[in-house]
């Protein structure tokens, strides 16, 4: 596949007494849009100003093709960052500003112009080249400040929670706009984000991030499917966590007890353990069954009464209480239109596949 | 109805808005307006030796009610080349001044701007503290540092950088250094104030697009802060024009400054209606920098 192309080695960051990276490696391939993602203050965003080369690292090496860059000043860099505030001139045009970085690097008027032209027609504002930014719209801005960057053609590109500015609509529409944007110019580009769904929609690899350690890289089908950790597990959607100890560990499943459920939980997968090890089971709310009906099984099963229902539209969601208290979130599709659908203080019955459960052993 | 009632209860009772606007118009009109149309009347009339010194504008003799408006006080001020030179000096002083207040202020405030929070309001503090000692107390302590065996002469000489005072007091060089510390804090505020209201990313968006930080300095923050640069430099400059104490204790015989010539004219030569003209003529030329003060200042408003 693609080769590395920011190597991140054993970077650390401390402010005075506090730690705000800890001695973290990562590494971004050529081409891909990867995503740190993680509540305010987990150390994202100083991980992403390490990269710009706004903070200095207090350990550690960042390797961007291959040049150790970790001492490089920012201006020096090709790697160009997006802000959230998108930072751009309120004293200059939309041209102006875009041309501004061009000029740094000693290119010829007609260059300049050439490029900002066919920068404007690639962010479909051509005809806004002479407002000044404070005559745009909130898209409008995020179009100019990804522009001044994209124009730059830099190696890298940084985005720094770059639809937290926008209303909701927008940002749906904006999030697939700016990938098709990126995609076209072939950038690599690590964006920063505490939205999940944004980093679900755009990245093509997601870091989660958690009191300045990495806790999980990986695509966003296997961070929300195989979550490594609960953090994760909790972190990305909803989900259902099960206490329990490891009675039965084989090569092709284990059987895990749990004082929470009548029945054990059975997963059709090995995991690195042994008998009698304390475990946590994760089942999303969408893999699991709700009948009205009982089903006899001897493992993954349950019973209760609707406590509450969440109708989403597409989908709703049955909070179901166990015997011994305990609160299942379940989602249902709504298929048909109209009622049918179980109801409050209704006893259910919830059953889910070996398969659907993942094994959380941290 | 008892909309109607309001309506009408609204529209012949001032509300409460009109009134707190209408006490500093009225400050204004009491001690502004209706002193310049005094001083704007005495320079339309003759000297005499009289109490006021000066000829009434009306008078009624055999049944006829006289206005004479005398212009020979302003063709006079045309006539001796000593005011012109006055003015043109004036100006040419406090526009010197406001250069170098200027630049001694520019990088003091962006140190405190760029200082942390805490630390802010004591620097700023520090710059406004000598304003609270009497103006004339500090001009005369520069006196007393710049006389032939004031402190600095006599550490300049302790240092053996020279062997003889230099003559530093009574001339145009303690005239700048007086206005530029007298007037600095007026520099210092409005620049501190725009300074302080820069998004830092803005400076952080220009060193990532590869400008080095001299580069972003003169295209980012220099230009951005021109209405602070602006605002500081009419608060000194209009001011200095007209400046007295500084020029009569700190200059020399070679200090030419419009205060100084009205100070003459008016205690000296006991001319009150040339000196009104002076001083007419004065506020005329000043009345340009002013709109164009004001004219910046409701921009940085409007932003």
């Amino acid at each position: 596949m693609a080769s590395t192309f920011v190597d991140i080695q054993g970077i650390s960051k401390q402010f005075d007494d506090f730690v705000t990276v800890r001695s973290t490696d990562l590494t971004i391939q050529q081409g891909e849009l990867f995503c740190l993602l993680g509540a305010s203050g987990c150390g994202k965003s100083t991980l992403l100003r390490m990269l710009a080369g706004f903070e200095t690292p207090s350990q550690g090496k960042i390797f961007i093709d291959g040049t150790d860059v970790t001492s490089i000043p920012s201006y020096k860099r090709p790697v160009n960052m997006m802000f959230q505030s998108y930072a751009i001139f309120p004293h200059m045009t939309v041209e102006q500003n875009i041309a501004f970085g061009l000029k740094q690097e000693k290119n010829s008027k007609a260059e300049i112009r050439k490029r900002v032209k066919d920068i404007l027609e690639l962010v479909e504002m051509p005809e806004l080249a002479k407002r000044k930014p404070h005559q745009l719209s909130g898209g409008q801005r995020q179009r100019v400040a990804l522009a001044r960057i994209l124009a730059k053609r830099p190696k890298l590109l940084l985005l720094d929670e770059p639809m937290a500015a926008l209303d909701k609509k927008l940002r749906e529409q904006m999030q697939l706009e700016v990938v098709d944007i990126l995609e076209s110019v072939n950038a690599t580009c690590v964006m920063v984000t505490h939205d999940q769904e944004e980093a679900m929609t755009m990245a093509s690899r997601i870091a989660i991030m958690h009191e300045g350690e990495i806790l999980q890289v990986g695509t966003p089908n296997d961070i929300y499917e195989l979550p490594n950790c609960r953090y994760t597990a909790n972190f990305i959607g909803s989900v259902n966590l099960f206490e329990g100890k490891v009675i039965e560990d084989k090569a092709d499943h284990v059987l895990i007890e749990t004082a929470e459920l009548k029945k054990p939980i059975f997963v059709d997968h090995g995991i690195t353990g042994a008998a009698g090890m304390s475990v946590s089971v994760a089942v999303r709310p969408e893999k699991i069954i709700l009948q009205r009906e009982p089903l006899d099984t001897p493992y993954n099963c349950a019973s209760g009464k609707v406590r509450d229902i969440a109708y989403l539209g597409s989908h709703s969601i049955y909070h179901v209480e166990l015997e011994n208290g305990k609160i299942l979130l379940v989602h249902l599709s709504n298929l048909e239109r109209g009622a049918g659908q179980p109801t409050w203080e209704e006893t259910v019955y919830l059953n889910w596949h070996p398969h659907s459960a993942v094994v959380l052993t941290q | 109805m008892s909309a109607n009632f309001d309506l009408a209860k609204k529209s012949w009772l001032p509300n409460g808005k009109s009134l707190v606007i209408a006490v500093p118009y009225i400050w204004l009109l009491l001690f502004f307006l209706v002193p310049f149309i005094i001083v704007l009347k005495i320079s339309f009339s003759t000297a005499a030796i009289s109490i006021p010194p000066y000829t009434d504008l009306l008078s009624y003799v055999d049944q006829s009610l006289k206005i004479t408006i005398e212009l020979g006080n302003y063709l006079f001020l045309t006539e001796d080349k000593l005011y012109w030179v006055s003015y043109l000096s004036s100006i040419k002083i406090a526009f010197t001044a406001t250069v170098l207040c200027l630049l001694i202020s520019y990088p003091l405030a962006y140190a405190i701007a760029r200082a942390q929070p805490t630390w802010r309001n004591i620097f700023l503090m520090l710059v406004v503290l000598p304003s609270w000692t009497s103006f004339l107390i500090r001009i005369y302590a520069w006196m007393g540092i710049l006389k032939n065996n004031g402190y600095l002469n006599n550490f300049l000489i302790w240092l053996g950088a020279i062997d003889q005072p230099i003559q530093m007091l009574n001339t145009n060089f303690a005239v700048y250094i007086g206005i530029v510390y007298a007037y600095m804090p007026f520099m210092v505020l409005p620049i501190y104030t725009n300074l302080v209201k820069h998004d830092p990313s803005l400076v952080e968006a220009s060193m990532d697009l590869g400008a080095p930080p001299w580069k972003t300095f003169l295209s980012v923050t220099l230009p951005l802060s021109k209405n602070g640069i602006v605002a500081g430099s009419m608060l000194v400059f209009i001011p200095s024009v007209g400046e007295f104490v500084i020029p009569e204790l700190l200059g020399g015989p070679e200090t030419l400054m419009i205060g100084k010539v009205l100070w003459q004219e008016f205690f000296s030569n006991r001319d009150w209606p040339v000196a009104s003209a002076v001083a007419i003529i004065m506020l005329t030329l000043l009345v340009v920098p002013i709109l164009f003060f004001h004219h910046f200042q409701s921009r940085e408003l409007a932003e």
